[in-house]
């Protein structure tokens, strides 16, 4: 049976589906559409009512969805190194036109199921079927899936379409490519690009742009090395945004809506607002959720903020919450031992990997750095520069930590579950010193494992379940400890 | 002094960085190591102090950075930290510490909690917007903060007379710089690849108006050899860096010239002046608008392939039969324009190959046959 789900949930996952759909109207509609990196002032682009998908976005779900290696390896045969970051891999891959597809036989224009997919078939009591030739469980069919090939959509355009043979065979081509969202997200007209996230965005857009011979609008955010960010620094922003707003007049054809701009910001204030009180309920304990449900709801905030269902939406789910918490009820589908910090961005072609030994071990992530990392809340103009200079890479050392042991003492968490991803060098660069000042500052115990946000294999599962395992010893020894103390 | 007794000073200067830092300190002369990409060390001269370049080690293995980063970074960063930890950099005064790329905005970070009371680090943020008002005044902005940090070190103020005598210095090395790549592209029977990357090398640590004056004289003795009859064949040669000796032996044992490069600690950062007059500091400003063609930088054309096509004209002009890419592990810009490097190169017919690379590398037998195979082709 599917896992109850909440209204607010509901209408999140809505939001996401909705901006997906509305882009491939758009698109067939012949109105522009463009890609931006998640932290991209959303704002400008609203102001002028374009369609704007997410490349990151699209990477997670497609990771996600078990085609992240066939993605990225798509891209290194067009010459991108893997150690390029699994997300601009995947990306650009898909802009070349590259798509995962089902393998089928092109003469019968039939699927051909891969045999080793699939989930058991289970029989009215719940039970494992076993198939007493090979003593082995048998395969639900109705979960078995073709094979996943790689093809080109481009290739698939040029196909001779002349006699009706050749057209079922070309709409049947394109019907294979896999069909969910992700993988059927428009190609884009133009390109929104804010580095504030790392420099691989800079090269990464340059390349969609090249590629696709389309226009970039670029808003650069140099790094900073101090907390607060400097007047010189917003100046600098601030210009770029006029510069934006001069480039989007003239890819549209229209006149900047001051109205429909504030509106935007508006709208986005009151999602990053909304977005933190359901953080936030992640201080509760137990708490209402798992906080891997947030990596899930990041997708409103990256794709939506600036868009008022986003906004209603989360405010939604947080009533969902509110209720939940006066009952002490919560999501998470085991007892909350321990509570952790989840650093990074999860390993999303692994989650249920990541979950198994969490659960079993009773530990729930109740923070995230996501958390902080997508609440642009400003008053101004000049508030809005300063929200989007600080983005989890593009702040100093000194305000990393600080907003991570911020949600680390109010989430309450026991430890901290450091991802070193190989796709992140930003990210993770300066989480050997941070991991220090966590256990120097907090007195909790962190464990790091090596993986990757979209390429499986960088990931090692044994190691990730050995480190696991350390970090809750070492939780375990510290309660034993502080209960010790108690008495 | 004949051309082979100045090429070995200069090797002896690129072998020995320790024992130059070393005797500037012996004279009393404060020193700044300065990270690459692009930090002006026309303000380090300006302040009366020396700037020395530091771009890794190819002899140095990485211990104590792992204590501050994973494995997946450029040797060139980690190896860096390594001799900020080990002692290695304990004379400097200061060091300056660009950002420009992904690996060094953390490792600004990593290298001033390490170096904590021990060393003032000096950091420092490009805009990738260079050409426009806004991203000139942010490179001056930046510029004026690494400019007082440099005088609380020196512990005087830098005029701007003091600055514009600097850019003096800077343009003639960069010009006895790009005169020699010349020269020793056009008389490779003269300067081996062993030993042009030396006198290249060299630059970075050497006093600048020093090097200069001996480059000087090796330009003019290089300038008055007959014409070269040079049998084997010419490439040139791409990427961050290409200094190891017993990588570069290759070329030398297989009859493979450096016509040019487009390699960023030889010729990459040195293509362009600033103005001699003027407000200084703008005038620094400018010099990086003007920088293009680089992987690092962003390029407001970007649907255009104008790096990869810029690449292209080099290989024509320096006479190069090809391009041999020297792919730095883990260095996302560069790993990012290949593609379309690749594109130019095909299209324009130049053969090319690609070879990974690290400063931790000790066995070059792969890169050798790689090399040997490619020579055949040309």
């Amino acid at each position: 049976m599917a896992k109850a789900v909440s209204p607010g949930v509901q209408a999140l996952r809505k939001v996401v589906d909705d901006v997906y759909a509305d882009a491939r109207k758009a698109k067939a509609e012949g109105k522009l559409v463009g890609w931006s990196s998640s932290k991209f002032p959303c704002e400008l682009a609203e102001a002028f009512d374009l369609n704007v998908m997410y490349p990151e976005n699209q990477a997670a779900g497609i990771a996600a969805n078990r085609d992240g290696e066939i993605m990225c390896q798509a891209a290194e045969d067009l010459g991108y190194d893997n150690d390029i970051c699994g997300y601009a891999r995947i990306s650009l891959a898909y802009a070349a036109g590259k798509r995962a597809s089902r393998k089928f036989d092109p003469e019968t224009l039939e699927y051909i199921i891969d045999p080793k997919s699939g989930k058991p078939l289970k029989d009215a009591d719940g039970k494992v079927v076993i198939d007493p030739e090979t003593g082995k469980p048998k395969k639900d069919p109705k979960t078995m899936q073709p094979y996943t090939v790689l093809d080109d959509i481009y290739e698939i355009e040029a196909l001779p379409e002349t006699t009706e043979k050749e057209r079922a065979y070309k709409n049947f081509r394109r019907e294979a490519i896999k069909p969910y969202r992700q993988m059927r997200m428009p190609q884009p007209d133009f390109v929104l690009c804010c580095n504030n996230i790392c420099n691989c965005m800079t090269k990464w857009y340059e390349n969609i742009a090249r590629m696709r011979n389309i226009p970039l609008i670029m808003i650069d955010i140099p790094y900073n090395n101090t907390v607060e960010v400097h007047d010189t620094n917003v100046a600098y922003v601030r210009a770029q945004f006029d510069a934006a707003i001069k480039q989007l007049e003239e890819i549209t054809g229209k006149k900047f809506d001051e109205k429909k701009f504030e509106q935007a910001c508006a709208n986005a204030n009151r999602t990053a607002q909304a977005w933190l009180r359901v953080c936030d309920y992640l201080q509760y304990k137990p708490a209402p959720y798992s906080g891997f449900d947030l990596f899930n709801h990041m997708a409103d905030v990256v794709t939506a903020r600036g868009k008022v269902a986003a906004a209603e939406a989360f405010e939604l789910l947080e009533k969902d919450l509110a209720e939940q918490v006066k009952t002490g009820a919560t999501t998470t589908p085991f007892p909350e031992q321990y509570r952790v910090m989840f650093e990074g961005i999860p390993c999303w072609p692994k989650l249920p990997n990541l979950f198994k030994p969490l659960k079993a071990n009773g530990v729930n992530v109740t923070a995230v750095v996501y958390a902080p990392a997508f609440g642009f809340v400003y008053d101004d103009l000049d508030g809005m520069c300063r929200a989007y200079y600080k983005a989890p890479n593009s702040v100093c050392i000194e305000q990393g930590v600080d907003w991570r042991e911020g949600i680390c003492r109010a989430n309450k968490v026991d430890g901290v579950l450091v991802h070193y991803n190989r796709s992140c060098k930003p990210w993770s660069g300066y989480m050997a010193e941070m991991q220090r000042r966590f256990t120097a500052d907090l007195g909790v115990p962190c464990a790091g494992f090596d993986g990757d946000q979209a390429d499986p294999r960088n990931f090692n599962e044994a190691q990730y379940e050995t480190r696991v395992q350390g970090l809750v010893e070492a939780m375990e020894a510290n309660k034993a400890a502080k209960e010790a103390a108690a008495k | 002094m004949s051309i082979d007794v100045l090429l070995k000073e200069f090797q002896e200067v690129s072998e020995h960085p320790y024992k130059v830092l070393s005797q500037y300190k012996a004279e009393g002369k404060k020193v700044i190591g300065v990270l690459p990409y692009y930090a002006p060390e026309e303000l380090v001269i300006a302040a009366g102090m020396v700037p020395m370049g530091i771009w890794g080690s190819n002899k140095k293995t990485i211990a104590l950075a792992k204590e501050y980063c994973a494995t997946f970074y450029c040797t060139i960063a980690q190896l860096a930290l390594e001799m900020l930890l080990d002692g290695t950099m304990d004379q400097l005064d200061g060091i300056i510490t660009p950002t420009i790329c992904d690996t060094l905005r953390p490792m600004s970070q990593n290298i001033r909690v390490a170096m904590g009371d021990k060393l003032p680090c000096i950091f420092l943020a490009h805009p990738q917007y260079r050409r426009p008002a806004f991203g000139m005044q942010f490179t001056v902005d930046q510029y004026t903060n690494v400019k007082k940090e440099l005088e609380k070190i020196a512990g005087a103020e830098i005029t701007d007379e003091a600055l514009r005598g600097a850019i003096k210095t800077m343009n003639a090395s960069r010009a006895a710089r790009r005169e020699f790549v010349k020269l020793a592209g056009q008389h490779p029977e003269a300067v081996s690849a062993v030993l042009r990357s030396a006198v290249l090398r060299s630059a970075w640590f050497m006093e600048k108006a020093e090097h200069t004056a001996k480059l000087q004289q090796l330009n003019a003795e290089l300038a008055a050899l007959p014409a070269s009859n040079w049998k084997g064949k010419k490439v040139l040669t791409s990427g961050i860096i290409c200094d190891n000796p017993k990588l570069l032996q290759i070329f030398d044992d297989n009859g493979i010239a450096i016509a040019a490069d487009d390699v960023a600690q030889e010729s990459r950062l040195i293509r362009v002046d600033a103005a001699e007059t003027g407000d200084p500091m703008m005038a620094l400003a400018q010099m990086y608008a003007d920088q293009d063609y680089d992987v690092l930088l962003f390029d407001e054309k970007s649907s255009e392939n104008r790096r990869a096509d810029y690449v292209v004209k080099q290989v024509k002009e320096s006479g190069a039969q090809g391009l041999i890419l020297f792919m730095q592990q883990f260095c996302d810009p560069e790993e990012m324009e290949y593609p379309y490097l690749k594109k130019a190169l095909d299209a324009a017919g130049i053969p090319h190959v690609k070879l990974g690379v690290d400063q931790q590398m000790r066995d070059f037998g792969q890169a050798s046959t790689a090399i040997q195979a490619f020579a055949d082709v040309l």
